[in-house]
């Protein structure tokens, strides 16, 4: 009977009894008055460095899709030209602070669709050949082609690779001068050196192990000869490959195209007049889509972007106008409860 | 959920306490006589020519409670859990996505559903492991049974009808018998039936005569006899069956057969040695088994609004993914849109219709944003209910010392009611009181006499009768004569057993002061206070022998009377009687009851005398029984014994007949006098009371005794102030005056007053207006409620009116209640125009109903058994204790689950709504924001442990402050945190929270900022962000920002929350980074590789998630600070106060003096004075009173007592002398 009784008996701990030692803290004014006047004055300081920091970046952008009669691409857009070439100019009148940063860029470009963000086949990009014979079916319709033949890279993404190629002149004296760019670690570190992996090479050549398949769709070469100039930035490995396969989250994207950190124009574009030459391929127009090239450079926070500094100074100013009007409410209410 | 808290108990409770009484008393008039059964005893054939032998099957006594076998588990547990809508719901989401081609993974909903079902598939099978457990344990367990003359061991499941078992002492009954033969001579047997209804008083079994001499297995192996009774029907207290007995080759006799001889299954043997009985009902079929019913749900008004806000979020769903479908296909007017020339479709593709197209798009939609319901909601709900009642039951200070008992939870899912109550209706006997009768005076006559008195345990001495009404204290020699038969009178008309052992639980008391060899046990504790108080005057009752029962009288003489008869006591006639043959021959019938039964019945005696005194008494609080007796002649006693007789053998219509046959014996007695018993009001019910009225409460007393006592009790315990006006609406008043004519009366006279409460609102109860309470009884009520026959005029409109009446009366009293009309009031009032939440408390069976009926039903674990607590949704074991369980607990439930809904809705608001507005963004083609990691995790890791501690953690205000200061309960009545302002608030905060995520990701990544400059990873020079990056982003900034909003909420941090919540953020950072750490090779996806880490490794996403949060939290805390600075709440001040003052508030300050004019401070001081003073005072000092004369013209209270000056001591100079005082 005792020992029922004492077993029946709750446990007298402060967890049971809900009386565990607690810090109370109340949202009151006189924490959030000082509590917003701190973070107005941080973020007002940080939203005027990102401010000045994004005003020191540089930024040049020129369409080039041709949409227009008079821009020098127009005679490209006609889709029954083929290997057609043309060229914008601009000019700079001060110098463009290295490393300077070559972009080309799309709008009205969905790759966030979602089959298509899909299709495409990772085990046969990690270098997997049994995936070669057979890709997966989300790649369907860029499967097999016509002669049943697998595709490789098979897939809606990579198929639609952007090919546009670039060449950026310097023209000093009206002698153009190449500017020398650079293709190296463009995209995504790991995606280079682990995610995606090439077949390995049958008898010391990568294309052996392409034995079998077939290009993709558009492409105009097979994904073992992306490069010619350099034997390892071909397959799966291929730099601009890469990027391209990293999707954009919005129909407006730039990807990188180049990094210009070589020979005379490693700490910069001197000012002067350049002209890109561009191998037009990839039609936008019946979608309604535009190219465009970018330069620009960088600074600690990145690229180009004032959105943020205005947004770190708005929200400051705000945390400040507030801090100020609770200071009015709670000296008012202090007054009311006082008298 | 009641069997999983049961674990907690000991076995056999487990198990009982499935089963539930029936309303006893509410189903009279159902029985019927649908067949009968014949039992052989003995399976051996009657004697040939007699009776054809048909043999019956029956069903072994195997006890099943599980609900599942091992077989049928899985499915009968999937079906019942896919029954719950919310289920089914995410069921066919899981279909959906199984079936047709949609945007996630059928992982994402299948593997939290998976959780969900297993989570609760576990519980429920190990539930169930523990009933098969417990029903194997009584299955298998052994008993003696006779077979060919020898006692054999059998398992109990093995038990048939018909056979004869052997009970011992303190063996449990294994099923329903017939009590054939008791090692007792007089062929009785004792018996508790603890487990069964909790009553541990021993009740008395008769054996059948003719076979109490059959003591051995021997013996009965020569018995041929058949049982004859009806078929097993779950009234316990119901049985009517018939024995025959063929002794030689005559004809059999027949005895009738009565609940006395039915020995219950789960009942104990307890004082006799052994038994032998015949197994009539077995197994399934057993009276314990027949009254297993499970109880309906009740569910609980945030429930409710939880519903309402699903129904809401499930348009919300519907509208988004309609919106999308449609605003998808005008986008794709334009073909080149619609299929791009790097997104081909496939021929299958084109050529479906567009309907179908429309429709799969649709559903796929519903996949994508069924997130929106939360399924991890119902666990969270149901897990913060189930944890947070041990809460309930481990709080200490609603453990009680003396019994040893603790709070029992039998529902967990009502706790956030208790927050919401706002009727109390409450029991008086045992509730309000403490049942704890002591027998004060008799009245002979008009003589009145006191009993010995207790005062600290000593006996005063001289105190026998005194006489306070007539001057000379002696009455005469024939005063004399009917002064002692009245004492025999009470020690005879009982039903009082002695126990001869010293620990009995229940009602005890030594019959011999010191001694303290033996104990009065009854079902009544009424009738052990009159049979303890007849012994302090001298008489005193020894034991009930051979049918003799044996007093002591004043001169220390033994008397024996031969009990003949007894007429027990039932609720319907309130009397009981006993017929005894003193040693002298002579016949007397004692008859004993309420007042308003016994009066009607008495044909001479000092009838207005008597009738004053217990008037008077009643007026005082007490319980009154009045006494009367006749002499029957021999042939009077005959053909009352024949009369008796017919009646009890009778098959059909017992109790009619029965009923008949007492209404004509019970006449024509002759008064001797009345009783008074005191039922002391329980500690700090009066406190309790007050708490409750200041809480905001409408407190009802249902009682069904009489209205003085009634009334006097109401004052005592402050449901009704001085001040208080009462109004009447008694059979008294509408014997003057039409019911109609009444009811418009006091309408006008509330409706009046109510205009000048809106003038004055804010004083509360504070103020100087009259309040009213009102008094109504059982007869007025039922004819207000009975629809009349012209009723299209009137029939409605007296409910009405009478609602309206009650809902401006402060207190209500209804007394003369039967049970079944305490549950109609209840309904009554549930079903009146603003639905109130409404409380019932009782400790009696006949509390059930009402218990039942109301949305909190609260039992008291008290000395009229367990049915109460046992029906009841959470049980408790004295009516203080409802203070905390309703100002503390339900305060804290009801904020807590409050909070638990919003921030559910709020979370998944912010976690889906970027997902739809990314769809304008991916040309509508349902692309996920986030991974599909993230989109299944996000519910049932990442966020939900802080939101369920909180909801087990959180206290916004301290307990002792809730506890003084009742009036914050207001604060939350009505629902006030889930209403919809609320809930849309929450919403759109939602929905801003997620604008913010979105547009402000959105922005940045559009400008193309989120390139790092390579600064962080030396080998990554320049990289652009995919749209994983931004989903990750996106979902990172939400996860913080949730957490942090409820970190925000939080008012409570013990070291679990802080645990918790930052415990979770860690917790996802760790997850991400491992997630996108490995290349995962069961997936055949690597999209989140490196995502999480190279977002880190960038400048400006730390930047911009800092600010997002900040930005996304910001307009709460904004509107937080500046409604408790303009509009504070109650609860706000106190919290600001609270704070000021450090935490020690509760210790220094009266706390009205904070929200309410100054002028209730003094009367809280005084308030708590008074409790002091009250509790400083030892009960027993009471009897003292009766020492001297006072006047009974006002109603007073108890407590008056203890304020008189005389014994109030040191404790009450403290406080000045209120108005309450000064009487």
């Amino acid at each position: 009977m005792k020992k029922e009784e004492s077993s029946e008996r709750p446990d007298n701990t402060a967890f049971t009894q809900q009386r565990l030692p607690a810090w109370q803290p109340i949202l009151s004014a006189g924490i959030v008055i000082p509590g917003f006047l701190i973070i107005g004055l941080a973020f007002i300081g940080i939203g005027i460095a990102l401010f000045l920091t994004s005003q020191t970046i540089q930024v040049l952008e020129r369409d080039y899709t041709g949409y227009e009669q008079d821009s020098p691409c127009f005679s490209c857009t006609s889709s029954s030209t083929k290997n057609c070439t043309c060229e914008i100019t601009f000019s700079l009148d001060k110098p463009f602070t290295g490393p300077v940063f070559f972009y080309y860029g799309l709008t009205n470009y969905f790759q966030s669709f979602r089959k298509y963000g899909v299709s495409k086949d990772d085990n046969q990009l990690s270098g997997d050949t049994t995936y070669f014979k057979s890709p997966q079916d989300q790649c369907f319709p860029y499967q097999y082609d016509s002669n049943k033949k697998p595709i490789v890279p098979c897939g809606a993404l990579p198929n639609s690779m952007f090919n546009d190629t670039f060449e950026l002149f310097h023209v000093v004296n009206k002698t153009k001068k190449r500017v020398p760019l650079d293709g190296k670690g463009i995209s995504w570190w790991t995606d280079y050196n682990i995610k995606y992996r090439n077949p390995s090479p049958v008898n010391g050549s990568l294309a052996n192990a392409f034995e079998g398949t077939v290009k993709p769709i558009n492409w105009p070469k097979p994904a073992y000869e992306l490069d010619p100039t350099d034997p390892n930035n071909n397959g799966f490995m291929n730099q601009d490959f890469l990027v391209w396969m990293r999707r954009a989250a919005l129909p407006q994207f730039r990807k990188l195209y180049r990094r210009i950190t070589e020979g005379d124009y490693a700490a910069g574009l001197p000012a002067g007049d350049y002209s890109v030459t561009i191998h037009y391929n990839y039609p936008v127009l019946n979608f309604d889509g535009r190219k465009k090239v970018v330069f620009s450079n960088v600074s600690w926070m990145g690229g180009k972007n004032e959105f943020l500094g205005i947004a770190y100074l708005v929200v400051g100013s705000l945390c400040l106008v507030m801090s100020v009007v609770m200071l009015v409410v709670y000296a008012k209410f202090k007054f009311k409860e006082d008298s | 959920m009641i069997s999983f808290l049961s674990l907690y108990y000991p076995l056999p409770r487990s198990l009982f306490s499935q089963y539930t009484l029936p309303l006893s008393l509410a189903c009279t008039g159902e029985e019927s006589w649908v067949d009968s059964r014949t039992v052989y005893i003995g399976h051996k054939e009657p004697p040939p020519g007699t009776e054809a032998y048909i043999p019956q099957r029956f069903p072994d006594n195997r006890i099943v409670s599980s609900k599942y076998t091992f077989w049928n588990f899985i499915p009968k547990n999937l079906f019942e859990q896919f029954r719950r809508i919310a289920n089914f719901y995410f069921l066919i989401i899981f279909l959906v996505q199984l079936i047709i081609d949609t945007p996630t993974s059928p992982m994402t909903s299948g593997l939290p559903l998976f959780f969900v079902i297993t989570v609760t598939a576990i519980k429920q099978g190990y539930e169930d492991w523990i009933s098969h457990k417990a029903d194997n344990a009584i299955n298998q367990c052994p008993v003696h049974a006779i077979q060919h003359g020898k006692v054999i061991r059998k398992q109990s499941q093995k038990l048939r009808v018909g056979d004869i078992v052997q009970v011992k002492e303190n063996e449990t009954f294994p099923c329903d018998l017939i009590l054939l033969s008791s090692s007792r001579e007089d062929g009785t047997c004792f018996v508790t039936t603890a487990s069964l209804d909790g009553e541990s008083s021993h009740k008395t079994y008769y054996a059948v005569q003719d076979t109490n001499a059959f003591n051995t297995a021997e013996e009965f192996d020569t018995l041929h006899s058949t049982i004859e009774c009806e078929q097993p029907q779950p009234d316990l207290y119901k049985y009517v069956g018939r024995i025959n007995i063929y002794l030689d080759r005559d004809e059999p006799i027949a005895r009738p057969l009565g609940s006395e001889n039915l020995l219950l299954r789960g009942a104990t043997l307890k004082n006799t040695e052994f038994i032998y009985a015949v197994a009539i009902y077995t197994g399934m079929e057993s009276k314990m088994a027949l009254n297993y019913q499970s109880k309906s749900q009740k569910r609980s008004a945030v429930e409710k609004s939880m519903n309402a806000y699903l129904i809401v979020y499930l348009c919300i769903l519907i509208s988004k993914a309609l919106i999308n479908t449609v605003l998808k296909y005008v986008w794709q007017a334009d073909t080149n849109r619609d299929e791009p020339w790097y997104n081909q479709k496939t021929e299958n593709e084109r050529q479906r219709h567009v309907l179908i197209r429309a429709f799969t798009d649709f559903l796929a939609y519903m996949v994508l944003f069924n997130y929106i319901i939360p399924v991890s909601m119902y666990v969270t709900v149901e897990m913060q209910k189930f944890l947070g009642s041990y809460f309930i039951q481990w709080d200490d200070d609603m453990f009680d010392e003396e019994i040893g008992e603790r709070p029992l939870v039998n529902t967990s899912d009502l706790n956030e009611e208790l927050g919401q109550v706002e009727y109390v209706f409450t029991d008086k006997t045992g509730t309000l009181t403490e049942n704890n009768m002591e027998l004060k005076e008799c009245c002979v006559d008009g003589h009145v006499y006191v009993p010995h008195a207790i005062c600290n345990g000593q006996v005063l001495p001289g105190a026998v009768g005194m006489d306070m009404d007539m001057i000379d204290s002696s009455p005469g020699v024939d005063g004399k004569e009917r002064e002692e038969l009245f004492f025999r009178a009470l020690c005879l008309c009982h039903t009082v057993q002695v126990k001869e052992e010293e620990t009995v639980d229940g009602i005890k008391r030594g019959i011999h002061q010191g001694k303290c060899t033996s104990s009065y046990i009854s079902s009544s504790p009424d009738e052990v206070a009159l049979v303890e108080g007849m012994q302090r005057l001298g008489f005193t009752y020894l034991r009930l022998k051979d049918s003799h029962m044996e007093i002591l009288n004043r001169e220390d003489e033994m008397e024996r009377f031969e009990l003949l008869e007894v007429l027990n006591f039932d609720s319907v006639r309130r009397r009981m009687s006993v017929i005894v043959r003193s040693s002298t021959g002579e016949h007397y019938m004692f008859c004993k009851g309420a007042d308003s039964s016994i009066f009607p019945r008495v044909v001479s005696g000092k009838v207005e005398q008597v009738r004053a005194r217990v008037e008077h008494n009643a007026v005082e609080g007490l319980r009154t029984l009045c006494v009367a007796y006749k002499k029957l002649s021999h042939v009077e006693y005959e053909d009352v014994c024949r009369l008796l007789n017919c009646a009890k053998l009778a098959l059909q219509d017992r109790d009619k007949k029965l009923a008949e046959a007492y209404d004509v014996i019970e006449k024509d007695f002759i008064l001797l006098g009345a009783t008074a018993v005191e039922d002391r009001l329980q500690d700090k019910a009066a406190d309790t009371i007050e708490s409750l009225h200041k809480a905001g409460m409408k407190v009802w007393v249902l009682t069904g005794d009489k209205m003085e006592t009634a009334a006097a009790t109401c004052y005592a315990s402050k449901l009704f102030h001085r001040s208080t006006q009462i109004l009447e609406l008694t059979t008294k008043r509408t014997e003057e005056q039409s019911l109609h004519d009444v009811l418009f009366d006091l309408s006008r006279t509330v409706l009046r007053q109510h205009g000048s409460m809106t003038r004055d609102t804010f004083s509360g109860f504070s103020g100087d207006f009259q309040d009213y309470g009102l008094i109504i009884d059982g007869a007025t009520l039922s004819a207000i409620l009975k629809p009349t026959q012209e009723g299209t005029r009137n029939g409605g409109n007296y409910k009405e009116i009478f609602l309206e009446i009650c809902r401006n009366c402060s207190a209500v009293l209804c007394c003369r209640m039967a049970p079944l009309q305490k549950a109609q009031i209840v309904k009554m009032i549930k079903a009146s125009k603003e639905h109130p939440i409404t409380l019932a408390i009782g400790d009696g069976a006949n509390d059930v109903s009402m218990i039942l009926e109301a949305h909190v039903g609260i039992g008291i674990m008290g000395k009229e058994g367990r049915q109460a607590a046992r029906n009841s949704d959470y049980a408790i074991t004295k009516f203080k204790h409802l203070k905390k369980m309703l100002l503390v607990h339900g305060h804290y439930y009801y904020v807590r689950i409050a909070e638990l809904v919003q921030y559910f809705f709020y979370k998944n608001v912010c976690f889906i709504f970027p997902q739809f507005l990314y769809q304008f963004f991916c040309g509508f083609s349902q692309q996920p924001l986030y991974d599909t990691a993230y989109l299944t995790l996000y519910n049932i890791s990442f966020t939900s442990l802080p939101i369920l501690l909180y909801s087990l953690m959180e206290q916004h205000i301290n307990m002792d402050i809730l506890k003084r200061d009742p009036s914050l309960y207001r604060d939350i009545a009505k629902n006030s945190h889930l209403r919809w302002p609320t809930f849309i608030y929450w919403t759109f905060l939602g929905l801003f929270d997620a604008m913010v995520f979105f547009f402000g990701a959105f922005f940045l990544f559009d400008n193309a900022t989120f390139t790092s400059n390579g600064q962080l990873m030396a080998t990554n020079t320049q990289m652009m962000f995919g749209n994983w990056t931004f989903g990750t982003l996106v979902f990172t900034v939400l996860v913080f920002t949730v957490t942090l909003k409820l970190a925000l909420d939080t008012h409570y941090w013990t070291w679990i929350n802080h645990f918790v919540i930052w415990g979770s953020l860690l917790f996802y950072v760790i997850f991400s980074l491992l997630w996108g750490g490995i290349i995962w090779p069961f997936l055949n996806y690597q999209r989140m590789y490196y995502v999480f880490m190279q977002m880190l490794s960038s400048g400006p996403a730390w930047l911009s998630i800092i600010l997002l949060i900040i930005v996304s939290l910001l307009p709460d805390v904004l509107k937080k600070v500046l409604c408790r600075a303009l509009w504070p709440t109650t609860t706000e001040k106190i919290q600001n106060a609270d704070k000021l003052y450090k935490g020690h508030l509760s210790e220094f300050t009266p706390l009205s003096s904070l929200h309410a004019p100054p002028a209730r401070k003094h009367e809280e001081s005084q308030n708590s004075a008074h409790r002091r003073s009250d509790s400083s005072l030892p009960k027993k000092l009471m009897c003292t009173y009766w020492g001297g004369r006072r006047d009974y013209c006002t109603f007073s209270s108890f407590l008056q007592i203890g304020e008189n000056p005389r014994f109030s001591g040191a404790a009450y100079a403290y406080s000045a002398p209120g108005p309450e005082t000064s009487v």
